[in-house]
């Protein structure tokens, strides 16, 4: 075995990830860990001041609910996320997190990150729930704040969380490694906060050579959570509804602000608005075809629809509502000329402040947008909890948001806490409660901090582990370096090599599959029972030569881990679509044999993976509204 | 090329103990070359053009050369960015040139206080109230239901 020093850290509470979702558990935990004389420990695979989703830094806060004015109510934030999510939602999640997701903000703007203010000092709108910030500092402002409450000291950066660590069935901590020295980390715990982030490079991206890892989500998320609750046995939830984004197309600039505070259109090659023109459509998708706002995968739906019939490219009008807002101006050339000036700067700021590659394509292409309309497309799929999808650990919500009828299914003990104990998901870990985006994921993290420390005080019993286990896990973590050291002087060509394959050509064969068989950009997001069924038998081979992953050095052996951690998502992804025959989110994917939205499926569809025998099960939960009484 | 580093410009962070670009980068991409002390992107398919190397490096040695699968050549997008502010240049292929100029923060570096000066209104680790609430929720209690 490749000779690795391995280091042990022992802790109360295990953080791991560093993203919007950790850093507010860190804050959180902090206070209530110095209470209670605990000690809490983070560990982040980068840098926490630039790490996770935000690492280039965000032009709005996503979520907003505005209690403390009283702009919107907690049933106004459960309507909108179940409706958007086609009745899929666990309304006590979504109102746990909305609850406290307003005073994550304040605290941001007191940690010093500019929030646009009006004239009155209200914050400034970018849509209902949405405001507009110079974000470029987001994450290095929570970042310290966090660094702040926990200390340096227990923070461990570059180190690669890979496996759960266990005590029977509950979770008792994490084992990784360093990707700059050679060490082996065992950290041992009583309660683990799951935040790594959702992910991506599980599909095929629609750009294939240097611009592989422009995809929208960030390629260092690479389905870590996922990979983590799922072996450790949790129930997950929503592994079928991945999420799509519609950008700007191939840099993936956000469109937000072109849509909500432009007012901008989009149409087809004919110039044709198919939000009108192919507004029939949405009967077939009632109730939610009928509510405002139009859900995120409608809208996308019909688009796609044109897209299919040939009709692209589609294209933002930005010449167009730029010469709407000219328009108010006509008779006050001065006004009009200020007004410009502003929108320029508010435009390329957005792309400047999250997707600094949409200002290069722009500028590479000589684009102004007052004079030229800019393509727009359908991205390939992501796994996003937080955003607009919603795959993640099934959790328990707290026990005041419960009813009569919710309690038995949706609480068991400890808010937001897995079904395994000792595990605790927030952000893009935890499923079913999409909508939290950055603020809401911190809040999340928040809540999960508290409850894990309260998890902690009623359980103080030191975990328990086997040394035997431990020495496993590290051969097994480390195998891909020994795999390379023993081969590599075979072949003339390193990277190809009958005994094993490296980690990018891994990450291709799963994309492939993915691609074809799991409704990707090339099927057009279509899949089918047939398809899924291949894709599965092909996958097989693809888990079998995992463990044929060689690694050269430490960074491959990341990469290889990143890739058996994509793998177990791309599988549970791959049963949940099979398990639920119906189409429920056409804009998503469209299972082309069962092509309508079924009334039985209203229904949450779950699945646990059992580690004693390796088997999947896949169960159904029952939906249960509490928004009539928030 | 995403983002490349400029080796007539970079001198391998010499008097740091760790390069900045190394430290900073969130996909591991960076990497010093030891014999030539200088650093490069050792996986430019796999980069996210976030800028942060870009940013962070002392001696302005990295750029981004924008994907060459889908960008055309000529632009150029270039940070600078100070403790609170940030200048972004922007050179089109035609040779326009814009300039923007953002806040970044507006408290001084390294002064983020957790509890944003406000205190914590339960001290019952089983009570929904999270650390700084109800107070910096602005509300006079946590929500719950009716
Ligand atoms: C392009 C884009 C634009 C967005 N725009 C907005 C917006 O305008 N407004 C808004 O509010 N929200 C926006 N969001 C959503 C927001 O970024 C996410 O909701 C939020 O970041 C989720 O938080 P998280 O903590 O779950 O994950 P992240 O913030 O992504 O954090 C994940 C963390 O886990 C770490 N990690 C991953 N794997 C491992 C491992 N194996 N071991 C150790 N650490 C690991 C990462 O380094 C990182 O620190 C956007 C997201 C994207 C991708
Ligand atoms: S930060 Fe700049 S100077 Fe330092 S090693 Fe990287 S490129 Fe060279
Ligand atoms: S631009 Fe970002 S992802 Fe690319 S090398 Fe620099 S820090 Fe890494």
């Amino acid at each position: 075995m490749a000779n690795f020093e391995t280091k042990e850290v022992s802790t109360d509470l295990l953080i791991v990830g560093g993203g919007m979702a950790a850093t507010g558990a860190a804050v959180e935990a902090a206070y209530w860990a110095e209470k209670n004389g605990l000690k809490v420990t983070l560990v982040d695979k980068a840098a926490l001041d630039r790490s996770g989703a935000v690492a280039m830094g965000l032009s709005a806060i996503n979520q907003y609910v505005g209690l403390r004015d009283g702009e919107n109510t907690l049933k106004d934030y459960v309507d909108y996320v179940r409706n958007d999510l086609m009745g899929i939602t666990r309304e006590d999640l979504v109102a746990s997190i909305a609850r406290h997701v307003d005073s994550s903000v304040h605290l941001f703007e007191k940690w010093g990150l500019p929030i646009w203010k009006d004239e009155d000092g209200k914050y400034v709108h970018e849509g209902r729930w949405q405001l507009m910030i110079n974000g470029e500092s987001y994450k290095v402002i929570l970042a310290e704040a966090a660094k702040n409450a926990l200390g340096m000291d227990n923070i461990y950066e570059r180190v690669f969380i890979t496996e759960p660590l266990m005590d029977g069935d509950k979770c008792v901590g994490a084992v990784g490694f360093s990707v700059r020295d050679n060490i082996f980390y065992v950290f041992k715990a009583k309660a683990v906060v799951v935040a790594m982030g959702g992910a991506v490079h599980v599909f095929k991206p629609r750009s294939s050579g240097e611009g592989l890892g422009r995809a929208w989500y960030p390629p260092w998320n690479s389905g870590s959570s996922a990979y983590f609750t799922i072996k450790s046995g949790c129930e997950m939830t929503c592994q079928e509804v991945r999420f799509i984004p519609v950008r700007f197309k191939d840099a993936y600039g956000p469109v937000g602000a072109w849509f909500l505070l432009f007012k901008s259109r989009a149409t087809t090659g004919t110039d044709e608005n198919y939000m009108l023109t192919r507004r029939d459509e949405l009967e077939n998708w009632l109730p939610y075809g009928k509510v405002k706002p139009v859900p995120a995968n409608l809208r996308n739906w019909l688009m796609m629809l044109e897209v299919m019939e040939g009709k692209g490219p589609i294209y933002m009008r930005t010449e167009e509502a730029i010469a709407n807002i000219a328009d108010k101006f006509k008779d006050d050339p001065k006004a009009f000329k200020k007004k410009m000036k502003e929108l320029e700067s508010e435009a390329w700021e957005d792309f400047l402040d999250m997707t600094i590659s949409q200002a290069i394509l722009w500028a590479g292409m000589n684009v102004a947008p007052e004079e030229s309309k800019s393509e727009i497309a359908a991205a390939e799929p992501y796994f996003i909890g937080s955003h607009s999808g919603a795959s993640g650990a099934w959790v328990s919500g707290p026990e005041d948001l419960q009813t009569g009828e919710t309690r038995d299914e949706y609480f068991w003990g400890y808010a937001h806490m897995a079904t395994v104990p000792g595990i605790f998901c927030a952000g893009d870990a935890s499923g079913a409660s999409s909508h939290k985006f950055s603020s809401g994921s911190h809040a999340e993290g928040r809540i999960c901090a508290k409850a894990a420390i309260a998890y902690i005080v009623d359980n103080p019993g030191e975990p328990n582990v086997d040394p035997a286990v431990v020495e496993d896990l590290k051969a097994t973590i480390l195998k891909p370096l020994d795999l390379f050291e023993q081969h590599k002087d075979y072949s003339s060509d390193p990277d190809i090599h009958p005994e094993y394959i490296v980690p990018k050509m891994f990450m291709f064969r799963l994309q492939k599959i993915m691609d074809e068989y799991a409704g990707g950009v090339s099927s057009q997001f279509k899949t089918s029972k047939p398809l899924l069924e291949r894709g599965m038998h092909l996958l097989t081979f693809l888990k079998e030569d995992s463990e044929k992953l060689a690694a050269r050095d430490l960074h491959e052996l990341m990469r290889c881990w990143e890739n058996i951690h994509r793998m177990w998502q791309a599988e549970a992804h791959i049963r949940t679509i099979l398990f639920r025959e119906e189409t429920r989110w056409p804009g998503y994917y469209f299972r082309a044999d069962t092509p309508k939205m079924s009334k039985d499926w209203e229904v949450f569809a779950n699945c646990i993976w059992h580690k004693d025998t390796g088997e999947w099960e896949m169960l159904k939960r029952p939906i249960y509204h509490i928004h009539d009484k928030l | 090329m995403p983002s490349f580093v400029i080796l007539e410009k970079c001198d391998g962070c010499k008097a740091l103990d760790k390069t900045a670009c190394q430290y900073i980068c969130p996909n591991d991409l960076l990497v010093l070359n030891k014999e030539t002390e200088k650093a490069y992107n050792r996986d430019p398919s796999m980069c996210w053009e976030c800028y942060n190397c870009v940013k962070i490096c002392p001696t302005q040695a990295v750029e981004v050369r924008g994907y060459a699968d889908f960008v055309p050549l000529g632009p150029a997008v270039t940070p600078l960015r100070s403790t609170d502010r940030i200048i972004w240049t922007v050179k089109f292929r035609n040779g326009t040139l814009k300039r923007f100029n953002f806040p970044i923060r507006t408290t001084e570096e390294g002064k983020a206080v957790p509890d944003g000066g406000w205190s914590t209104g339960t001290e019952d680790l089983k009570s929904p109230v999270l650390f700084t609430e109800p107070d910096s929720a602005g509300l006079p209690e946590i929500p719950t239901l009716k």
